[in-house]
């Protein structure tokens, strides 16, 4: 079976302005949403305590509420979570407050309420303000270092401009889903930094196919007599490698689906990071990372530099 | 492709028979001639199995303030014994201040206290002397304090009788200690966070208690300290005692802690068994002070005071207190298990029922299962007999991940899960690549022997480098990560490498193998 034609010639890169204008639309409307709504961080970054605990019969909310009101919690955060008599509850820090025992206080709080049958405790986890700061500082470190790493390997391997391409569209991903974290209000937990990190390699996986294909036809295309501008051999490249791109992304799609629908609700926010990150990333590496490279050609140009080089050698 | 090398065929037979023998312990228990390295089984990680997670934070500063502490009863000795009078010593953190009564003292005492308190840097001017401990001692003793924390600590979890707890340092200053299987946090969490500092002192019988809590001011040489807050008359109060500051005798003279039944009262108690020296140095103090009260202070406060009504030389002392049988039992576990040498406190928690980490462990194997059944039927589909050949690359693909991950005793997440699941969705990309690669070279027009060996030799560079970027992301991820996003940045890797593995080499085999076996030259490819 093969879907995608092998004589594909989509003109990709004569699609860049609307390409680009979409890209800065989005680019633009995540970093407002990031601004104006923020993310909604979870406990890891914010610090606090989260109690999960399952029901015999799927509560009322309010009555949950009602439950550890006495217990001075009535401010805290109630919401139905994974199957209907599972109930997340996220308590913030407060000042003064010995916060390793919130979450026995809460769960006896609640046994006293719904003594006729007793709640069964899921998960607590606790996140004192200090750590939270460091996994905070830690995570933004980690996307920085990965950036720069990467920035070091693709410079060595290609050039620097293609490395700023690669950097590129994957800071353009990352920004893409860091704003529809803040659209759908979903929460940002550790978690989701990592399946962040993982679509930072993934756009990367697909950039450096397109690129490595970019080479290996510029290097042929030396070789000829006629030669073709870059844009044309770039925007073969990225035909060529299409069927791949989409293939890699259809396949993985597929497993991050099934982990999405079957994974069960922690897991469901970094299947839904994973899901849009692959879908942005498949799209970057073919209308965001070469187009961005190419339009680099004339700052960063090792051939025009090697010319350069060549003639000064050739000076008496 | 005709020449595909003998000794990768020997190679990859090794690493299946390896990775077969390694994910076996997953399966079955393996017997006892089984390879030690071979024979361990995928730890669960505490999400998945269920159990405490804390971090603890020791307070180091507290440790290195103690310590200068006691060095300053050692320069009141010093001072004492050369007979140089004293205005005032006072310790404030790593910092020890000495006024002297006469400024020309100073040089004596300099002298004196720069030979026996070698650790100290000092600074004199006129009768004030200040000494600073050295940075380089302090963080000897922040080390030594930790070190501790994790000795006491261990101590009181075994009495818990719980298996494996995981008690390491992470960090500088932070204790990580996970108990699998355990359920009650908030025990777990009273148990390890008791300093269990234990006391013994002197109530300062000819003091005058009301003048002194009138005042604030209690006569030289004493302090006030309170005993357990009780209803009485429907108030919470507690009783004041004016007792001597000297500690006659500590938690580190406890040789043994037991729980037992005070006949008197008939209630539950802890008796005490004192050490050698403590044993002697209690007698000693019993038999000064018959008819007076000495308190035994828990963390602060006052326990109970009971009145010496004769010497005692048997070393043992009872605690009472109107404790539950688990109040006296865990007293019981701390006291034995010695004081902990600092402060600390719990930063962070992670706690897991048991149905959670169950309910995660069958999500995450049914989406394992399901995912992988559906690239399986994808690539068969898509590609056909090279689907095929890839789909067992990709089951030797998942054996080598879970034979590595037992080999390495790493542990598996629910991230980590999640890692899989991902690793089999970008296992197949290197084939997708491979295989895209010579249908691009069959639409070329060359012979299927031509196009296969042009689509494994032009994709390799391509693989390698696509691979290894997705592995910087994955390294940086564990160096960040904590807990389960470690476990998920290890499966990534792991699979990473395994991928890279089965794709290039074991596919090209099977290749070598089936459509080019002996020297064939296929007409077609089904691809």
């Amino acid at each position: 079976m093969q879907l995608i034609p092998p004589d594909i010639d989509i003109d990709f890169i004569g699609k860049r302005k609307i390409a680009f204008l979409l890209s800065g639309l989005m680019v633009a409307a995540s970093i407002v949403l990031l601004v104006v709504r923020g993310l909604n961080f979870g406990i890891d970054f914010t610090g606090g305590t989260l109690v999960e605990v399952r029901f015999a019969t799927p509560p009322q909310i309010a009555e949950v509420r009602k439950a550890i009101t006495p217990a001075g919690y009535g401010q805290a955060i109630i919401q139905r979570f994974g199957a209907p008599n599972e109930i997340l509850i996220r308590v913030q820090n407060r000042e003064g407050e010995k916060s390793s025992v919130i979450s026995a206080r809460v769960l006896d709080a609640l046994n006293r309420h719904f003594h006729a049958s007793p709640v069964e405790m899921r998960r607590v986890e606790y996140v004192g303000p200090q750590v939270g700061r460091e996994l905070t500082r830690a995570g933004i470190m980690a996307v920085l270092i990965a950036m720069v790493a990467i920035l070091l390997y693709v410079t060595f391997r290609f050039e620097f401009r293609f490395a700023l391409g690669a950097d590129a569209a994957l800071l353009h991903d990352v920004t893409i889903v860091l704003g529809l974290f803040s659209l759908t209000g979903k929460e940002f937990t550790l978690p989701v930094v990592a399946a962040l990190l993982t679509v930072i390699g993934y756009s990367l996986n697909d950039t450096i196919v397109v690129f490595d294909r970019i080479r290996e036809n510029l290097e042929a295309n030396r070789r000829r007599k006629r030669r073709l501008d870059e844009m044309t051999v770039a925007n073969h490249s990225i035909n060529q490698t299409l069927a791949r791109t989409l293939m890699t992304s259809f396949t993985t799609l597929l497993v991050v689906f099934a982990l999405f629908l079957l994974g069960g609700a922690v897991i469901h926010d970094f299947a839904f990071a994973l899901i849009a990150g692959i879908l942005v990333g498949t799209y970057s590496s073919i209308f965001v990372a070469s187009p961005i490279m190419l339009a680099l050609k004339g700052m960063f140009d090792r051939e025009k530099e090697e010319a350069a080089i060549r003639e000064l050698e050739a000076r008496p | 492709m005709h020449s595909f090398a003998r000794w990768k065929y020997w190679l990859i037979a090794a690493v299946l028979l390896v990775s077969l023998m390694g994910a076996l312990p997953n399966v079955i228990r393996v017997p006892g001639w089984w390879p030690g390295i071979l024979s361990h089984p995928l730890n669960l990680g505490l999400d998945l199995k269920g159990g405490v997670h804390l971090v603890l934070d020791v307070d180091v500063e507290k440790a290195v303030a103690r310590s200068v502490e006691e060095d300053l009863g050692l320069v009141r000795r010093l001072l004492r014994e050369n007979r140089i009078r004293y205005q005032r010593l006072e310790a404030e953190g790593p910092l020890l201040t000495v006024t002297l009564r006469d400024p020309a003292d100073g040089p004596a005492a300099e002298k004196l206290l720069d030979d026996q308190l070698p650790t100290y840097s000092m600074r004199r001017s006129g009768a004030a002397i200040r000494l600073t401990l050295d940075e380089k001692e302090a963080e000897e003793i922040r080390k030594f304090a930790v070190d501790q924390v994790i000795e006491v600590v261990r101590n009181r979890i075994d009495a818990l009788g719980t298996t494996e707890p995981v008690i390491v340092k992470q960090g500088k200053r932070r204790v990580l200690v996970q108990i699998p299987g355990y359920e009650d946090t908030a025990r777990a969490k009273a148990l390890i966070g008791r300093t269990a500092l234990l006391e013994f002192k002197l109530v300062d019988e000819k003091g005058d208690l009301d003048k002194a809590l009138a005042t604030g001011h209690p006569p030289p040489g004493d302090i006030i300290v309170y005993g357990k807050k009780e209803m009485r008359g429907g108030k919470l109060v507690a009783q004041p005692y004016l007792l001597k500051k000297r500690t006659e005798l500590s938690g580190s003279e406890v040789a043994d802690a037991r729980v037992s039944i005070d006949s008197r009262f008939n209630e539950y108690a802890v008796t005490l068994k004192f050490n050698n020296k403590g044993a002697r140095r209690f007698d000693k103090l019993t038999k000064a002070h018959v008819g007076e009260r000495f308190a035994i202070i828990l963390e602060g406060v006052v326990q109970s005071a009971p009145v010496i009504r004769e010497r005692i030389s048997g070393g043992t002392a009872q605690i009472t207190g109107n404790f539950t049988p688990q109040e006296a039992r865990d007293l019981a576990i701390v006291l034995r298990a010695g004081a902990l040498p600092a402060p600390v406190k719990v930063v962070e928690e992670r706690s897991i029922g048991p149905s959670l980490g169950q309910d995660s462990v069958e999500q995450g194997a049914e989406s394992i299962v399901i995912g992988a059944l559906l690239v399986l039927l994808f690539m068969a589909v898509y590609y056909r007999a090279f689907g095929l050949i890839a789909n067992v690359a990709l089951l030797f693909n998942m054996l080598l991940i879970v034979a590595a991950m037992s080999m390495i005793g790493a542990t598996l997440t629910l991230p980590g899960m999640a890692g899989i699941v991902l690793t089999i969705g970008m296992a197949v990309d290197a084939n997708v690549l491979i295989f895209e690669r010579i249908r691009e070279e069959l639409h070329l027009g060359k012979t299927p022997l031509a196009a296969i060996d042009g689509g494994y030799d032009k994709a390799f560079s391509t693989i390698v480098d696509a691979n290894i970027t997705t592995l910087i992301a994955a390294i940086v991820l564990f160096q960040f990560g904590s807990g389960p996003v470690k476990g998920f940045a290890v499966t990534l890797s792991v699979g990473i490498l395994a991928s890279m593995f089965t794709a290039i080499t074991v596919t090209r085999a099977i290749v070598a193998l089936t459509v080019t076996r002996g020297g064939r030259r296929p007409a077609r490819l089904s691809i």
